[in-house]
C-alpha cells in the first residue's frame, strides 16, 4: 500500500503517492518540465540533465524525471537558477550538434529542435567544433549518424533491456563517448536484427531508416515502369498520425486515394497475401500435426524475428515455417501471376511495399528473395516514409477523395487485417484451421485470449479432438524467454506466433514516433475495429485467394507454392 | 628462546623501493652475516614511513636511530660502526633543514614530532607481511572485543559517538552510514573498501595498504559485523601492484589464523574478503561507478537515490568506505570513542593523513590531529618552501578541491572550514605552490585531468568540462578573450549544480577557487597577455639586455629557430616572431644578458 | 593453529612480543659498551650472555649498545636504566656476573653494588 505525501510545486500544494516522480507530479497540475532523454518505462536514467529543477534544501539541482517526491518537498520548476541551468545544458548539447537542420531528415519531428524552440534558445555560442563522426550505412535498413547523437541512451536501453539483442552499447569514455557496436563495426557486422526499435525512439536524426523515396520517385517518373504498391495491415491505422490525424484513426480509403494521386499504377492490399499466408501456413501446420514437420511451428512473417532466430537460435530453424512473409509472397505473385494475367513484362514492374517495419528493407534485399526471376520487392517504404511521400506529392490530405484498392489483389479479409497486431496471425490461422479441420462454421470468430499488448500470451484449444497449446509472443526480449524455455524443454507448444516488435507490427520500427503504450493501444483497437468492419473475416473465404489457387497455384503447399511462396533460412555467424 | 638485541628496519614501501631499498636490504643481509651479527640483529622489512623524500630509510631499534638516503655502499659502515661498535654513522643521519642540526632519533625529527600517527602508527614500524607483528601491536583485539563483548548496534553507537567522518573526501558521518546499511532490509549485505585512490599525488591509502594492511582488514570485519554482512570487497586500483600483493598475503595469513572465514573468535560471525582490481578509471572512485565496475559493467555512476546502503552491489545493501576510514575503526573500538573524540575540532574528530607534495622541503605523508593549521603543516612538518621561496598557495583536495592563499594559512584543518574557504578536505592531497607557479595553469592542469577522466554519461560534465578546458588552454596560450572569465564562471556553476556525480560536481572547483583568490592572474593573461608567475611559456618573452650583451654570438649560434641577429661585438636582438621559447640562449649566455619575462 | 577465542589471540600476541622486544618493550634498557675497547674486553660475550638471560626469562626489555663511553679501564661497561630510575653503570662485567645483574637489579630493582662504577641521573 503506497502512502501519499504532501508536496509543493511552484507554491501549489498537492498530495501524490510517494513513488511519483517530480516530473509526473508536476504534469498532474499542468506544469510541464522539459525532458529529452526520458522515455517512460524504457529509458529512465537521468543523463541529459535538461529536466533539472530547484528543490529547497538540496545542494544541487535535481533531475525531475527520475527523482521521487518525499514528504514536504518544496519544488521550484522555473526559478532563475533552474531555468539558467537548463538553458546552459541545452546549449552544451547544441554546441557540438551538426547545424544542417534545413536539410536534415528529422527536421519535422526532431525532439532536440522542438525542445530548443520550446525553451526559447536563441543563441548557441561556445565556438566548439561540431561532432564529425563517420556514418554507418552498412546495411539496407538502418542508417546511423553518430554526429547527431546526443547520447540520450534510449537506443541502447531498447536494444539491451527490451529487445535483449544487445547489438549496440556505449563505447569509449568522456568526450569521445558514442553509441557503437562491438569493435565499432557497422550494424551489418553486428548481431543487429534491424527491428528498428532504436530508430523509433531516437530523438534526433542520429538513427533513421534508409530512405528509399528517391528510388520510388524515379520509378514513378519512369514511363517504362509499371509501379505497384502494397500496403501492410498496420499502415491503415497508423498513417494518419503522420498527417495530423489522431492515433487509431482508420484511414484506408484516404490512403488509397492519396496513393493514386501520387501516381502508382496500382494500389494493392497486403491483406490479400496475409490471407494467402494463412492458407499456406495453416496447411503447413496441419502437416506438422500429422508428423510431417517439427513442432512447435514458429511463424515467419516478421523479418526481425527471422534475423533473430538465424543469429541466436539457429538450432530452431527447422521449426520456423517455410512460408515467406506476406510482403515477399506479394512480390513473387506480382511478377509472375499478375504479370502474365495482365500481359505486363515483369522486367518493367517495380514493386513497392509500405510497411511499419525497417527489417523489411533488409528482407526485400535477401539474395534468395527472387523466386519470380527478378528481385521480388524493389523498394520498401516505412509508414514515416509514406507520410513524407504523400506530403512531397503535394496532396491535401484533409480533403483527399477516398478510394478502393485495385483488383485483383485489393481484397483482404478481417483475418488478414489483424496481422498488424500481436496475436493476429495466430487468430487468423485459428479461424481457418478450425473450419478446415472440423468442417463446421465457427460460432465466434474472436479468439480474445491471444489479443492484447502483453509480451507472452498462451492459450489452449481443441482442434478436431486434439488439444493444442499455442503461444503468442511480441518483443524479442520475450522471444528470448520463450526460446530459452523451448531449448530447456520446459515449454511445450504446438504453434507459436513471434513478432520482433513490442505489440506486433503496430509497434514496428518504421511506425510514427513515439509508439507509446497508449498510442499502440489505440492502433490495436483500430485494427480489431477494421476486422469487424470487413464483410469477410476468414482467410479461406477470400475469393481472390481462391481464384489464385484455381488459376495458378493449384493447391496450398503445391509445387508452384513451394517455388514462389516458400523459402529457407541460414544461420548467421555474428 | 632466541631473541635479538637489535632490529634493523629497512623501508620497503613503493617510494623507497623505487629509490633502491631492495638493494640496501640485500646488502644488509650480506653484511650482517659477514660480521657474524645475524643472530643478534634482526632485519625487518617494513611499509612506508611516509617520509619518502628521505628514502631509502633505515631505522635501528631499540633507540630508533633514523638513517636517510641509505645506499648499498653505506651498509657496511652502518653494520660495522653502529651495529657492532655502537657508533651511529653521523653523515647518514637526518639534518633539520632550518637549524642544520643532526637529529638522530626518529621521534625527535620535526616531520614526525608534530604528527599524531594513529592510523599510520604501524607503518614503517612493523613488517606488513607478518601478521604476528600486527598482533604484537594489539592487532585484532578490537575485532575480538566487538565480536565477543558488543552487539552490532553498540559498535555502530561507538563509531557514531567517536564522530568519525569519511576520509575519502565526502566527510559523511561513518556511524550514520553504517546505520543506514544495518537498517536496510535484506539478508545479504556487502562491505566495500574504496581503495581506488585516484587523486594525482595522493598516496595515503597506498601507504596504509602497503604498510599496515591488517588495519584495513580488521576495520572491514568490524564494519561487516556492525551492518550484518558476511562478505566484503576491496576495490584496489591496478596501479598499486605492491599493495595488492601485500593485501593478498595479509588476507591469506588472516584466514590461516581463523581471523577471516567462518566462526571468527567462536562468535558465529563469518566474513570473507575479495580483492577486485580497478582498470584505470578515476571515476571508479565514485561509489556507484565502483560498484558497477565490480559487477563487470561499464564503470559509470548512476543516479541516487537509491543509495548503495539500500541498493548497492548486485542490488544488495552495501556500505562503501575509504581505506583510511576503515583503518581508524579498530583503534576506536579498542581505545574507545571518547579517546577519539578528544582529538580534533568540534565537528571534525580524530586525525587525517595528508600527502604533502609540491614545493615543500619535506615531502611525504603526515598524519595530524584535525584542527592543526595549514601553516604548521607546511612550515613545521614540511620544513617550509624549497629554496626558501615565497609561499603562494596550497591546493587541497586534488582535482576536486581548491587553493588556499597566504592570508588563510592559519585556517584550522577541518571539513567545514575548508569548504567555506572554497576548498575541501578531499582525500588529503596537499600540493604546495610557490611564487613561480601559475595559478591559471594549475587550474588548467586539474581540469585537464577531470575532463579526461569524465565518464561521459551526463551532458554538463562531458561537454561542459571540455569547453571550460578549451577556454583555459586558450588563456594560457595568450589567446584569452574578454568575457572568458564570466563564461568560465557561469559554466562552472551550471556544471557544479547539474552534474550527475561528484566528479562533475567538483571538477570546476580548482577554476572557481583560483578565480576567487587569484583573479588578477587570469586578467593579466587575458588583457596583458602576460603570465605574472613567468610559467606559461607561450606568454613568456625572451629579451637580450643591451647593456650586458657583448656580442659574442654564442646565443645566435645555438638558436634552433635562427631568431637571434646581430653583428660581432655588437648587442644582439631576438626576433619575437621567430622565437620558439626553448630557452637554449639563456642557458648558453655566460654574461646573464638574456632574460625571460 | 587457528584462533578460536580472545585467549588464543593473546597467546599469539605474547609469542610475537617476545620476538619484538627491540621495538616493543616496557622501557627498561640494558646498554652494553661495544666500542673497539669494549669488544676487545669481551663485550660481545657479555652481550651474548645478556641476550640469553633475557630470552630465558622472557623479559620485555630493550637491549642496546653504544660506542666508547670513555671509561675504557672499566670495560666491559653495562648500563641499566629502569623507567623512572637513575641510570646505573656497571664496570668490569663478565658473562658470569650477568645473571646477577638481571635477576637482582633488572627484575627486582636491587642494585648490585659491588660492580657499580657510576650513577647518572
Amino acid at each position: 500500500m503506497t502512502k501519499n505525501v504532501n508536496i509543493t510545486i511552484n507554491g501549489q500544494q498537492l498530495t501524490v503517492p510517494e513513488d511519483t516522480t517530480i516530473l509526473d507530479a508536476a504534469r498532474q497540475i499542468g506544469i510541464d518540465i522539459p525532458t529529452l532523454c526520458h522515455l517512460k518505462d524504457t529509458n529512465e536514467i537521468g543523463v541529459c540533465r535538461v529536466c533539472v529543477v530547484e528543490v529547497k534544501g538540496a545542494r544541487n539541482l535535481i533531475p525531475s524525471c527520475i527523482t521521487k517526491v518525499t514528504e514536504g518537498m518544496e519544488i521550484l520548476t522555473n526559478s532563475p537558477k533552474a531555468r539558467e541551468a537548463r538553458e546552459m545544458v541545452m546549449n552544451l548539447i547544441l554546441a557540438t550538434h551538426p547545424k544542417d537542420c534545413l536539410t536534415c531528415d528529422r527536421n519535422s519531428d526532431c525532439e532536440l529542435r522542438t525542445l530548443a524552440e520550446k525553451m526559447g534558445i536563441r543563441k548557441v555560442d561556445f565556438g566548439a567544433p561540431v561532432k564529425d563522426l563517420p556514418l554507418d550505412d552498412s546495411n539496407p535498413s538502418i542508417i546511423r549518424d553518430q554526429s547527431k547523437c546526443i547520447l540520450c541512451r534510449r537506443c541502447v536501453s531498447v536494444c539491451n533491456e527490451v529487445q535483449k539483442v544487445s547489438a549496440i552499447s556505449m563505447i569509449n569514455r568522456g568526450i569521445s563517448t558514442t553509441v557503437g557496436t562491438a569493435f565499432d563495426k557497422g550494424l551489418e557486422d553486428s548481431p543487429c536484427v534491424f527491428c528498428g526499435q532504436c530508430v523509433n525512439v531516437c530523438p534526433t536524426g542520429a538513427l533513421t531508416e534508409r530512405f528509399q523515396l528517391r528510388e520510388v520517385w524515379e520509378a514513378l517518373h519512369d514511363p517504362e515502369k509499371h509501379v505497384v504498391i502494397q500496403t501492410a495491415p498496420a499502415i491503415r491505422v497508423s498513417l494518419g498520425e503522420e498527417l495530423g490525424e489522431e492515433p487509431g484513426t482508420i484511414v484506408t480509403g484516404k490512403m488509397v486515394g492519396a496513393l493514386r494521386k501520387v501516381g502508382f499504377d496500382k494500389v494493392f492490399d497486403t491483406d490479400f497475401t496475409a490471407d494467402l499466408t494463412i492458407m499456406e501456413e495453416g496447411h503447413e501446420f496441419l502437416e506438422c500435426l500429422n508428423g510431417n514437420g517439427k513442432l512447435p511451428l514458429l511463424t515467419s512473417c516478421s523479418p526481425g524475428w527471422i534475423n533473430y532466430v538465424e543469429t541466436f537460435y539457429p538450432e530452431f530453424l527447422d521449426n520456423v515455417s517455410s512460408c515467406k512473409s506476406p510482403q515477399q509472397m506479394f512480390g513473387a505473385v506480382i511478377k509472375t501471376y499478375y504479370a502474365k494475367k495482365f500481359n505486363i513484362d515483369p522486367a518493367t514492374i517495380f514493386t513497392v511495399s509500405a510497411m511499419p517495419c525497417t527489417a523489411k528493407k533488409y528482407e526485400a534485399n535477401r539474395p534468395e528473395m527472387n523466386s519470380s526471376g527478378y528481385q521480388d520487392v524493389d523498394a520498401v517504404l516505412t509508414t514515416r516514409e509514406l507520410g513524407m511521400l504523400i506530403k512531397e506529392a503535394g496532396i491535401d490530405w484533409a480533403n483527399v477523395e477516398e478510394s478502393q484498392f485495385d483488383e485483383p489483389f485489393g481484397e483482404g479479409t478481417g483475418a488478414g487485417v489483424i496481422f498488424g497486431s500481436s496475436g493476429g496471425v495466430m487468430e487468423a490461422a485459428l479461424r481457418t484451421l478450425s473450419e478446415v479441420v472440423t468442417g463446421k462454421e465457427l460460432e465466434s470468430l474472436d479468439f480474445k485470449d491471444v489479443r492484447g499488448l502483453d509480451g507472452i500470451k498462451e492459450a489452449e484449444l481443441t482442434l478436431g479432438g486434439q488439444k493444442l497449446k499455442v503461444a503468442v509472443v511480441n518483443g524479442l526480449g520475450n522471444a528470448k524467454k520463450v526460446m530459452e524455455g523451448l531449448k530447456a524443454k520446459e515449454l511445450d507448444y504446438h504453434f507459436v506466433e513471434i513478432m520482433a516488435c513490442p505489440g506486433g507490427c503496430i509497434g514496428g520500427g518504421g511506425q510514427p514516433r513515439l509508439s507509446t503504450p497508449e498510442v499502440k493501444q489505440k492502433r490495436m483497437e483500430a485494427i480489431y475495429r477494421a476486422d469487424l468492419g470487413l464483410p469477410r473475416r476468414k482467410s479461406h473465404e477470400n475469393p481472390a485467394v481462391q481464384e489464385l489457387y484455381k488459376e495458378f497455384l493449384e493447391k496450398p503447399l503445391g509445387e508452384k507454392s513451394h517455388h514462389l511462396l516458400h523459402t529457407g533460412y541460414t544461420p548467421k555467424e555474428k | 628462546m632466541q631473541i635479538y638485541r637489535g632490529h634493523v628496519l629497512v623501508c620497503a614501501g613503493t617510494g623507497c623501493v623505487a629509490s633502491g631499498s631492495r638493494n640496501v636490504q640485500a646488502e644488509m643481509e650480506k653484511q650482517l652475516e659477514a660480521f657474524n651479527l645475524d643472530k643478534e640483529i634482526k632485519l625487518v622489512e617494513t611499509g612506508c614511513h611516509g617520509f619518502c623524500e628521505m628514502g631509502p630509510i633505515v631505522i635501528v631499534y631499540p633507540e630508533g636511530i633514523f638513517y636517510c638516503r641509505v645506499q648499498p655502499e653505506d651498509v657496511k659502515e652502518i653494520v660495522e660502526e653502529h651495529l657492532l661498535k655502537g657508533r651511529p654513522v653521523k653523515r647518514l643521519l637526518f639534518k633539520n633543514q632550518i637549524t642544520e642540526e643532526m637529529v638522530p632519533h626518529y621521534k625527535d625529527i620535526d616531520f614526525y614530532k608534530k604528527q599524531n600517527r594513529i592510523v599510520l602508527g604501524n607503518c614503517g614500524f612493523i613488517n606488513p607481511e607478518n601478521i604476528k607483528e600486527y598482533i604484537a601491536r594489539d592487532g585484532y583485539e578490537a575485532l575480538a572485543k566487538a565480536l565477543t563483548q558488543m552487539t552490532p548496534e553498540q559498535v555502530i553507537e561507538e563509531i557514531k559517538a567517536a564522530g568519525l567522518r569519511g576520509r575519502g573526501g565526502g566527510g559523511f558521518p561513518t556511524g550514520l552510514k553504517w546505520e543506514f546499511a544495518r537498517k536496510a532490509p535484506g539478508d545479504k549485505k556487502y562491505v566495500i573498501c574504496n581503495a581506488d585512490e585516484g587523486d594525482p599525488g595522493a598516496f595515503m591509502d597506498r601507504s596504509i595498504l602497503e604498510g599496515d594492511p591488517h588495519a584495513l582488514i580488521e576495520g572491514m570485519a568490524i564494519a561487516a559485523y556492525a551492518i550484518g554482512s558476511d562478505e566484503g570487497y576491496i576495490y584496489v586500483r591496478a596501479e598499486y601492484p605492491l599493495a595488492i600483493k601485500r593485501l593478498k598475503i595479509a588476507i591469506a595469513q588472516a584466514h590461516e589464523l581463523g581471523l577471516l572465514g567462518e566462526d571468527i573468535f567462536g562468535s558465529g560471525f563469518n566474513f570473507k574478503l575479495n580483492i577486485k582490481e580497478g582498470a584505470g578509471a578515476f571515476v571508479c572512485g565514485e561509489e556507484t561507478a565502483l560498484i558497477a565496475s565490480i559487477e563487470g559493467r561499464r564503470g559509470e555512476p548512476r543516479v541516487r537515490p537509491p543509495f548503495p546502503a539500500n541498493k548497492g552491489l548486485w542490488g544488495k545493501p552495501s556500505n562503501v568506505n575509504n581505506v583510511e576510514t576503515f583503518a581508524n575503526v579498530p583503534r576506536i573500538i579498542a581505545r574507545g570513542s571518547q579517546w577519539f573524540a578528544s582529538m580534533g575540532t568540534e565537528k571534525s574528530k580524530g586525525t587525517k593523513v595528508f600527502a604533502l607534495t609540491g614545493k615543500v622541503k619535506n615531502t611525504g605523508l603526515a598524519e595530524v590531529t584535525m584542527g592543526i593549521t595549514l601553516r604548521e603543516i607546511i612550515y613545521d612538518i614540511g620544513g617550509g618552501i624549497i629554496d626558501d621561496k615565497k609561499y603562494k598557495a596550497v591546493q587541497i583536495g586534488g582535482p576536486s578541491g581548491g587553493c588556499i592563499p597566504e592570508e588563510l594559512l592559519d585556517l584550522p584543518i577541518d571539513y567545514d572550514s575548508l569548504i567555506s574557504a572554497g576548498a575541501m578536505m578531499g582525500s588529503g592531497g596537499l600540493v604546495v605552490m610557490d611564487e613561480d607557479t601559475c595559478m591559471v595553469e594549475l587550474a588548467r592542469f586539474f581540469l585537464n585531468f577531470t575532463q579526461m577522466e569524465s565518464c561521459g554519461k551526463c551532458t554538463p560534465c562531458r561537454e561542459g568540462t571540455k569547453i571550460m578546458l578549451d577556454i583555459l588552454e586558450r588563456i594560457t596560450k595568450g589567446e584569452g578573450k574578454e568575457g572568458d572569465i564570466e563564461l568560465l564562471q557561469s559554466l562552472a556553476e551550471t556544471i557544479k549544480s547539474t552534474s550527475l556525480c561528484g566528479l562533475g560536481q567538483t571538477a570546476p572547483n580548482p577554476v572557481l577557487s583560483t578565480l576567487r583568490y587569484f583573479r588578477d592572474e587570469y586578467e593579466a593573461h587575458i588583457k596583458d597577455k602576460r603570465c605574472p608567475a613567468g610559467a606559461c611559456t607561450a606568454l613568456a618573452s625572451y629579451r637580450i639586455l643591451e647593456d650586458k650583451c657583448i656580442g659574442c654570438t654564442s646565443c645566435a649560434r645555438v638558436c634552433p629557430a635562427k631568431a637571434i641577429s646581430g653583428e660581432v661585438k655588437k648587442p644582439h636582438k631576438i626576433d619575437p616572431a621567430k622565437c620558439i621559447k626553448c630557452g637554449a640562449c639563456i642557458e648558453t649566455c655566460k654574461f646573464n644578458a638574456i632574460v625571460k619575462q | 593453529m587457528a584462533i578460536k577465542s580472545p585467549e588464543d589471540l593473546k597467546k599469539i600476541k605474547d609469542e610475537a612480543l617476545e620476538e619484538a622486544t627491540a621495538r616493543i618493550n616496557d622501557g627498561t634498557q640494558i646498554m652494553v659498551g661495544m666500542g673497539t675497547c669494549g669488544i676487545a674486553a669481551g663485550a660481545r660475550e657479555v652481550m651474548a650472555a645478556i641476550m640469553e638471560e633475557v630470552g630465558k626469562r622472557n623479559l620485555k626489555i630493550a637491549i642496546s649498545w653504544t660506542g666508547c663511553i670513555g671509561m675504557c679501564e672499566q670495560e666491559v661497561l653495562v648500563d641499566v636504566i629502569r623507567p623512572g630510575e637513575k641510570r646505573i653503570t656497571y664496570g668490569k662485567v663478565t658473562p658470569q656476573v650477568v645473571p646477577r645483574i638481571i635477576t637482582e637489579h633488572v627484575i627486582n630493582g636491587n642494585i648490585v653494588e659491588d660492580y657499580v662504577v657510576g650513577k647518572l641521573d
